[in-house]
């Protein structure tokens, strides 16, 4: 069921039969969105909108699934961390890291996937970001975006590949422990 | 193209692993191993049988591979059999040749008795990557396994009496020097990667399953999944995993030999602990 539809190209109208019809088009099964969920219904089904054109479908990023319970409940989900990468935090758990979504040029309506290889120097960061996640995942610390741009301070003492040992997670999640603390 | 994996690990690199031997104490010898979701768990026991018709004087390994239907949901019920044949079928053919293991030492009365390793591998949880670890393990195992001293002497009625040594010291080892290991190297795009974590495996159209030695020697090939791989590939796939086996059985044997100098008073994390 659609009830209004963002096209390509920014224009919002209403539904029509052959905008459902050719919805399949522009999202078919399998493919990675980031939405916000309107409703849930009795029977378990969910209504999701996408409210602005920044979400959509999601293309060059790498996605962490952790226990949603980690994830602190905030206003916004998204995040432009100051490191140069975008983090996507949902309240199911699934992180989203991607190289920095630049907020004018790149919102085509979420149906067109940006598939240009992504610069190495982007990939490292993302990459980083991606085992300090997982580091405070491994030591159930909350998941917010102090807490992980921390831990990514917190991480640059080692090379990338380091952070999958556990000593060194312990390390960089009792520095980001401290900082946090410290701060109250 | 860079040289950069999603968790920032090089095409070469393995993820951490976590080893540890003499973890069942009615084995002749056993290790177990982690890497990642990855856990199996290995015994080597050592028995008498008679020898092989065609190779009187030597002993022989066999192995017997079982998933647990812990290890993921796939393995339920019997659905773990194929995949532990295929296991066991890598591991003889990676250990049937000359060299890898003296086999020779194992013979007891040429013709009549010798020893034969039966080696236990154990998947209790499988988070991709099976294969190699599970001849990691394996070289563990065989690497603390205690075969008995036997003196072989005739007794009163003129019949060989065998006789095992009581004493737990008075035993041989098993030189795992060339006993190969097990090196994936999973093609994904156009690069060859070797420990392919879960999301890895799923984007790989074709593997290449090595049996290598710490000198280089290559013991096994198969060649997985439905890609086909072009010759240069292969040639590409096997410089990789020569370079990677030798390192890795190099810094596992150096492992092995640090773990033992430790000596009986050390920390042990056990099997059930």
């Amino acid at each position: 069921m659609l009830s209004s539809v963002n096209l390509p190209g920014g224009e919002l109208r209403r539904r029509s039969e052959e905008d459902e019809r050719l919805m399949r088009d522009y999202l078919a099964e399998g493919d990675l969105i980031s939405a916000e969920v309107q409703q849930v219904f009795s029977d378990g089904s969910l209504s999701l909108h996408t409210r602005s054109l920044k979400y959509g479908k999601l293309s060059q990023g790498t996605l962490i699934q952790v226990s949603p319970s980690l994830v602190k409940r905030r206003k916004t989900h998204f995040h432009n961390l100051p490191c140069g990468a975008s983090i996507i935090l949902g309240n199911n758990g699934y992180i989203w890291i991607s190289p920095t979504v630049n907020e004018d040029t790149d919102n085509t309506g979420g149906f067109v996937q940006n598939l240009e290889p992504v610069a190495s120097s982007d990939r490292d960061i993302i990459a980083r970001l991606r085992n300090c996640v997982l580091a405070l995942a491994e030591h159930k610390m909350l998941l917010f975006d102090t807490s992980v741009l921390y831990t990514y301070e917190a991480s640059s003492a080692y090379p990338v590949k380091d952070l999958l040992k556990p000593e060194v997670m312990a390390d960089i999640v009792n520095l980001t422990e401290m900082r946090l603390e410290a701060e109250g | 193209m860079v040289n950069i994996r999603a968790d920032g690990r090089s095409c070469e690199d393995y993820r951490h692993m976590e080893l540890e031997t003499d973890v069942v104490s009615n084995t002749s010898g056993s290790a177990r191993i982690r890497l990642a979701n990855t856990d199996i768990l290995v015994g080597v026991k050592a028995e008498l049988a008679i020898p092989a018709s065609d190779r009187p004087d030597e002993g022989r390994i066999e192995f017997f591979v079982d998933c647990s239907a812990n290890a993921t949901p796939k393995f339920e019920g019997r659905g773990g059999e194929e995949f532990a044949t295929e296991i066991s079928n890598i591991l003889s053919r990676a250990y049937d040749n000359q060299g890898s293991l003296n086999l020779k030492d194992l013979c007891v009365i040429p013709k009549q008795q010798c020893w034969v390793l039966y080696v236990d591998v154990m998947v209790l949880e499988c988070g991709g990557n099976v294969f190699d670890v599970v001849s990691f393990a394996v070289k563990a195992a065989l690497h603390n396994t205690r075969i008995p001293n036997i003196t072989v002497h005739a007794d009163d009625n003129g019949r060989t009496e065998l006789e095992l040594s009581d004493d737990p010291y008075d035993c041989k080892r098993v030189d795992v020097h060339k006993t190969p290991s097990i090196v994936t190297v999973s093609k994904i795009g156009h690069f060859h990667v070797v420990d392919a974590s879960m999301e890895e495996e799923a984007c790989c159209l074709a593997r290449l399953m090595l049996g290598i030695t710490e000198q280089s020697t290559v013991t096994a090939i198969k060649k997985e999944g439905s890609g086909s791989l072009d010759p240069e590939s292969i040639y590409d796939m096997m410089e990789t995993g020569k370079r990677v086996g030798q390192a890795v059985n190099a810094t596992l044997y150096q492992k092995l030999q640090e773990e033992e100098k430790l000596g009986p008073n050390k920390r042990k994390a056990g099997f059930l602990g």
